[in-house]
């Protein structure tokens, strides 16, 4: 019973993986491409981790795995947030139809 | 099974390789390795499931660990700042 539920979470979890990936390719910008996959991979990844400990029983394999999970839940939105204020600072441009920069307008005042 | 997780993971890293290799400006394609570094963590615990090593159970927290300092490393880097600041 574990097992076939370990199995649907790392299938859902790849399936989030992919679409993550898919925006990363078909979104217009890097703001868009950023909160499309960091959002999209961060859970999929731990989904499928989360999976791997369910599958692979009680033991060192499933605790590394949720260790690794906790860390990727950490992690990965401290990058993302780095990175956006990197590239606003290095002077990337909007999407031309994007309608609102708050960052800028704060940088302004 | 085993071999249709391989292959929607090989699908995610091909679609970061695009990224890297196509990426108009250098924040795309810092975004794409994080996104890459994410999703090999992922491949090496379906490794380790597949092998029923628990090994790369360690190779998948030390890639994280790598990943998340080369990240901040380029994120202050395209912010203009040295790495001390």
């Amino acid at each position: 019973m574990t097992d076939i539920m370990g199995y649907i979470l790392i299938i859902i979890g790849i399936l989030f993986d992919i679409f993550g990936c898919i925006g990363l390719v078909r979104f217009p910008d890097v703001y868009n491409r950023l909160q499309a996959s960091t959002k999209c991979v961060t859970l999929g990844t731990i989904l499928l981790l989360v999976g791997v400990a369910l599958v692979s029983g009680s033991g060192p394999t499933s605790a590394k795995a949720i260790i690794c999970a906790v860390f990727i839940l950490i992690t990965s939105p401290t990058a993302a947030h780095a990175i956006a204020k990197g590239a606003h600072a290095s002077g990337v441009n909007l999407w031309e139809n994007s309608i609102v920069d708050k960052y800028a307008e704060e940088k302004e005042n | 099974m085993i071999t249709l997780f391989y292959i929607g993971l090989f699908v995610c890293c091909f679609l970061c390789l695009y990224r890297i290799g196509r990426g108009p400006s250098a924040p795309d394609r810092t975004v794409a390795i994080d996104i890459l570094g994410i999703v090999i963590v992922g491949f090496c615990a379906i490794l380790g499931l597949a092998t029923k090593k628990d090994f790369y159970l360690n190779v998948a927290l030390a890639w994280a660990l790598l990943s998340f300092i080369g990240t901040i490393a380029l994120a202050k880097f395209l912010e203009g700042r040295s790495f001390d600041d």
